[in-house]
């Protein structure tokens, strides 16, 4: 019997690694920063296991019933450790509450482990080899978790059905004791019933991880979750795979670190280089600071305002150091006003007063028209409302999805533009993570493409704009209705159009 | 201490419950109701009309035209008489704000409408209402084909409506889910023949089903129609589907506040026939609305009356004295009354109270024929938007099979991203008893016991809002509607309201036995053309 205990001490000290490991990097990918997740994790793991191993003093007669209870509980508990954070990541108050209250729990029934099989073995094993046996088989253990867990099990099975398959060793465990050990276990039957029925709980979750996992937000996201915070308004995800930092706004892809630049230069620089002299710039939506960085690459910007919603968005983006790297800390320029108001309602109130600014170059660098609440912002309305503050010669660009997936989407922008009483200049561009990309300018005045571009641009050129200007057949233009407030057409578009696309 | 190990199991599955429930746990906890008040037609002052004893008047003023009613109706004729120059005017109104059943409020989330809160895209025939829209900006131009163009910001905003059933929203309100094609068959035998009835004309030329009702065709034909009830003409001509009939009986409470067993055929048919208004910038059957409803309306024509409105006065006495008349009124602020001779007077008041006001022999203010629908409306005002599965949250949000008649988003006409905040108004038309019955019971219940009865219905399908609901106001309409009951539209008790007896004029949507804004609006223009004519005053237009 000894050595099958001693097989166990290897076992359990596998899934007790396994757990700690889940509960660190699941707090790294949800809450980011993991030197600190790992940190508290393995801290709060570690002083729980101290507990437990206090409290098995406590613990006199029955020694092996109780073994065979905290083994179907870690069992239980950790397997279903990932599923659980996952699941409720988003519905808790306090996520980490729930994650170090799970970490503590786990660490309790792990710390009793160890002591209770010296307790169980000490009759059965001279001390000395007791004691190295029992810990070499742990370390080994230990060892071979920390190994399989980044090459095996992350990749392979994911954190959910990883502690799962993990649950279930630690239950099958108790029932090779129950099993092995017949004689000397009281209330045998309840145990094999409490083992049994654990067994199967894990045992289903193992199977439907999958349906699991896509209750929860982060199965949409390739890559880490480096950041992810629900503001009233969106909820913002960061997430980094290698160099590539990805920004999502209510799970959609705002940009890659990658390829934003080919994003940002075609939405900024055919406007302003189209212009004279550029002094006063106006950016709708644009929190992150990209398109602003490209703003500021002409000398003869005086002010920019721009105009987010969202706070958490333009706090995010101007205080973390690796985004101020992303933007070339454009949020902090000293010509920059930032008014986190609802884009609509402020040039409405704009248009009431009597001394209206003018702007020079408008960008409209806002969410894809997915629903009604946007939707309102691609409206022939809100486009007449654009109009009360540009003058003669001010340009203003709008960012108008694709015109290769959606196409009717994209026209409807463009004649929305047109009827709000705008001459408008369609034109599109390739950036790999998003594909092929649409923009429209509408000016006042018919549009010139500019002689030269700034140098230092990595993707536009006069040469490329060429081609961006161009619409081959199959983004030619369709006819469309006009996006109107009380007949949001454009959003029909867009749900058809997208919809179609993403089944393949 | 020692740990037995039950102990410690049980300790252990609590630490879990813990971890697992402890930050839900706030949600368990009791919760104080929402605050709020019941608010209310001023029946208690009201009733002092009945009960007489009110003080002789102590004040005498001298007017050219008094309006006694502040509601729509009152507003109109009192802006027309302003435009046409008439300025001698003073208007009387009972409540501390004028608008009548266009009441709305105010709180720091949104303006919310009280009653009426939408007009439909006007008919041809509406031409006072129109020109009354060109004035105030609602109709900003006209296209080549002659279609208004209505301003922007009133049309009502996309989405417009959803219906729940089956723990989901759909699009529109025409129940579409589970419905066989034997009904789908009906739905459009239905809706076709109300199309076709939209443009048709009677004997005389005129349309069937017009807005103002009484310009519509007097072919005896149709006007039979008005001597069975709408349950009764959809019986016979073979609509049984459930759900067509779920949605007639909607439509008939949605507008006159009875069902379609009391509703008149005639009444039922003009519902879905009248609105055929078509915009250069809008689809037909679209509507124009306010964050505060038609309050909107109330407040632009009161605008320009200023202090030409008293308002927490209860007229007691019209009196027709040959050349003159006289209207005596009690102020509730000084508990004086006042009379003031006048040489003309629009009485634009609800029938009831009419009947009650004119001291005259000779005058037949009889409330024979009339009857009225209570209503309920509540203010819900919400820290979190509802949400729910399918179709987005939408202007107007109607629950199938429920007593109410919907919620309508009171910030979905700010043209906002999405607000953090907002205020739902909920109608109920209480058609469920006798309209007498079922005012005495609403009056009676306590606003405890309406803001339970109001919430049960707005959780039952939107249970996340529990724990977000701010404040619940509720108004009490004793008599809210008048009902279009069988014979009543084309029947001897509304020609003989409608029939003017100078000096003293009527105005009220009352005479036209539907109350919507158009046809108050209409009567109010009407009595004030009326007024001018009386006073020799041509009736002119000017700003």
């Amino acid at each position: 019997m000894a050595p099958l205990l001693l097989v166990s001490v290897f076992v359990i000290a596998t899934c007790g690694l396994v757990y700690e490991l889940i509960a660190g990097t699941l707090a790294s990918y949800l809450l980011g920063d993991s030197v600190t997740q790992f940190s508290t994790v393995i801290g709060c793991y570690l002083f729980a296991m101290g507990i437990g191993s206090w409290l098995t003093r406590y613990v006199t007669k029955n020694l092996l019933g109780f073994f065979i209870t905290v083994e179907i509980l870690v069992g239980l508990v950790g397997g279903c450790s990932a599923a659980v954070l996952f699941v409720l990541f988003e519905h808790v108050y306090s996520f980490r509450l729930l994650l170090y209250g799970i970490v503590t729990v786990i660490g309790i029934l792990v710390g009793f482990e160890i002591p209770l099989l010296l307790q169980i073995l000490k009759d059965r094993l001279e001390f000395k080899d007791l004691v190295s046996k029992v810990f070499s088989f742990d370390y080994i253990g230990a060892l071979f978790a920390s190994i399989l867990f980044p090459m095996v099990l992350v990749p392979y099975l994911g954190l959910v059905r990883s502690g799962f398959l993990f649950g279930i060793l630690n239950t099958l465990v108790a029932l090779l004791v129950i099993y092995l050990i017949k004689d000397e276990v009281p209330a045998r039957r309840l145990h094999k019933l409490s083992a049994f029925a654990t067994l199967m709980a894990l045992l289903l979750g193992f199977v439907y991880s999958e349906t699991i996992t896509s209750l929860s937000e982060t199965s949409t996201y390739q890559g880490n979750i480096i950041y992810a915070r629900s503001s009233p308004y969106q909820r913002i995800v960061l997430t980094r795979q290698a160099e590539d930092v990805r920004l999502y706004l209510n799970g959609n892809l705002q940009f890659s670190s990658v390829d934003e630049y080919r994003y940002h230069e075609a939405l900024v620089h055919p406007v302003m280089s189209a212009l004279d002299s550029t002094s006063r710039v106006l950016i709708i939506g644009g929190g992150d600071g990209l398109a602003l960085r490209e703003v500021l690459k002409y000398p003869s910007v005086q002010s920019v305002t721009l105009v987010d919603l969202d706070p958490a968005m333009t706090e995010l983006f101007s205080s973390n150091e690796m985004l101020l790297a992303l933007n070339q800390r454009s949020l902090l320029s000293p010509k920059l006003t930032i008014h986190n108001a609802d884009a609509f309602l402020w040039l409405k109130e704009l248009q009431a007063k009597n001394s209206r600014p003018r702007f020079d170059a408008i960008i409209i660098d806002l969410p894809d028209p997915s629903n009604f609440s946007v939707g309102k912002l691609y409206s022939i309305t809100f486009f007449r409302l654009l109009r009360s503050v540009m003058d003669q010669n001010s340009i203003a660009v709008v960012q108008s999805t694709s015109p290769l997936v959606a196409r009717k989407s994209f026209w409807c922008v463009n004649k929305t533009l047109e009827a709000a009483g705008f001459f408008t200049a369609p034109y599109h561009a390739y950036v790999p993570s998003f594909g092929e990309w649409g923009y429209v300018i509408a000016s006042p005045r018919p549009y010139q493409r500019p002689a030269s571009y700034p140098g230092g641009l990595r993707y536009l050129s006069v040469e490329t704009a060429d081609e961006m200007f161009h619409f081959p057949m199959d983004m030619a233009r369709v006819e469309t209705k006009i996006q109107r407030l009380d007949n949001q057409a454009l959003i029909h578009y867009f749900d058809d159009e997208w919809s179609k696309y993403l089944i393949y | 201490m020692k740990l037995t190990r039950r102990e410690f199991i049980i300790g252990g599955a609590a630490s879990m419950c813990v971890a697992g429930l402890g930050a839900a746990l706030d949600r368990f906890a009791p919760q104080k109701p929402a605050p709020g008040s019941i608010r209310g037609a001023n029946s208690a002052t009201g009733h002092k009309l009945r009960g007489g004893g009110l003080p002789a008047p102590s004040k005498v003023l001298r007017k050219e035209v008094v309006i006694v009613g502040g509601g729509i109706a009152g507003l109109a004729a009192g802006y027309r008489l302003h435009k046409s120059g008439c300025r001698d005017f003073q208007l009387l109104e009972l409540e501390h704000m004028v608008g009548g059943n266009s009441a709305s409020g105010r709180n720091e989330v949104s303006a919310y409408p009280w009653g009426a809160h939408y007009v439909p895209l006007l008919t041809e025939e509406a031409t006072e209402v129109r020109q009354l829209f060109e004035e105030l900006g609602v109709i900003t131009g006209y296209d080549d084909a002659g279609r208004p163009l209505y301003n922007d910001y009133y049309l009502c905003a996309d989405p417009h409506e959803r219906l729940y059933r089956y723990g989901r929203w759909q699009d529109g309100l025409i129940p579409a889910l589970g419905v066989g094609a034997e009904e789908e068959a009906q739905y459009k035998r239905f809706f076709d023949f109300m199309e076709s009835l939209k443009n048709r004309k009677g004997s005389d030329g005129k349309r069937l089903f017009a807005i103002p009702v009484d310009k519509s065709s007097q072919d005896e034909e149709w006007l039979k129609l008005d001597e069975i009830t709408m349950a009764e003409w959809m019986a016979r001509e073979g609509y049984d589907s459930p759900h067509l009939c779920w949605y007639v009986n909607y439509c008939c409470r949605d507008d006159y506040g009875a069902t379609m067993a009391e509703t008149s055929a005639w009444a039922g048919l003009h519902y879905f026939a009248s609105r055929n208004g078509t915009a250069s910038n809008a689809e037909p059957g679209d509507v124009i609305t306010w964050p505060e409803g038609n309050g909107w309306i109330a407040s632009k024509l009161a605008e320009p009356l200023e202090s030409r409105i008293t308002t927490g006065a209860l007229v007691h006495a019209v009196t027709d004295q040959g050349d003159h008349v006289t209207v005596d009124y009690w102020d509730q602020a000084t508990h004086r009354s006042t009379r003031i001779i006048a040489r003309t007077v629009v009485v634009a008041t609800p029938r009831f109270v009419a009947s009650r006001l004119m001291q005259s022999e000779t005058r037949d203010f009889s409330t024979d024929g009339f009857s009225w629908s209570p209503w309920a409306v509540a203010n819900v005002t919400l820290s979190k938007l509802p949400s729910g599965k399918g179709a987005p949250l939408s202007w107007d949000n109607v629950v199938y099979g429920s007593p109410l008649l919907g919620f309508v988003v009171a910030t979905h006409q700010i043209p906002q991203m999405r607000p953090l905040k907002t205020v739902l108004t909920c109608y109920w038309p209480l058609s469920h008893l006798d309209p007498a019955d079922a005012r005495k019971e609403a009056l009676r219940r306590s606003h405890a016991e309406w803001r339970q009865i109001f919430l049960k219905e707005l959780l039952k399908v939107h249970p996340e809002l529990d724990g977000h609901v701010e404040q619940v106001d509720v108004w009490v309409w004793g008599h809210a509607m008048i009902r279009p009951t069988r014979g009543f539209l084309w029947g001897d008790a509304r020609k003989q309201a409608l029939r003017q007896q100078p000096p003293i004029f009527t105005a009220h949507s009352d005479l036209s036995g539907i109350s919507i804004f158009e046809e108050a609006c209409t009567h109010g223009v009407r009595a004030a053309g009326q007024v001018l004519a009386y006073l020799g005053i041509p009736s002119r237009s000017q700003a």
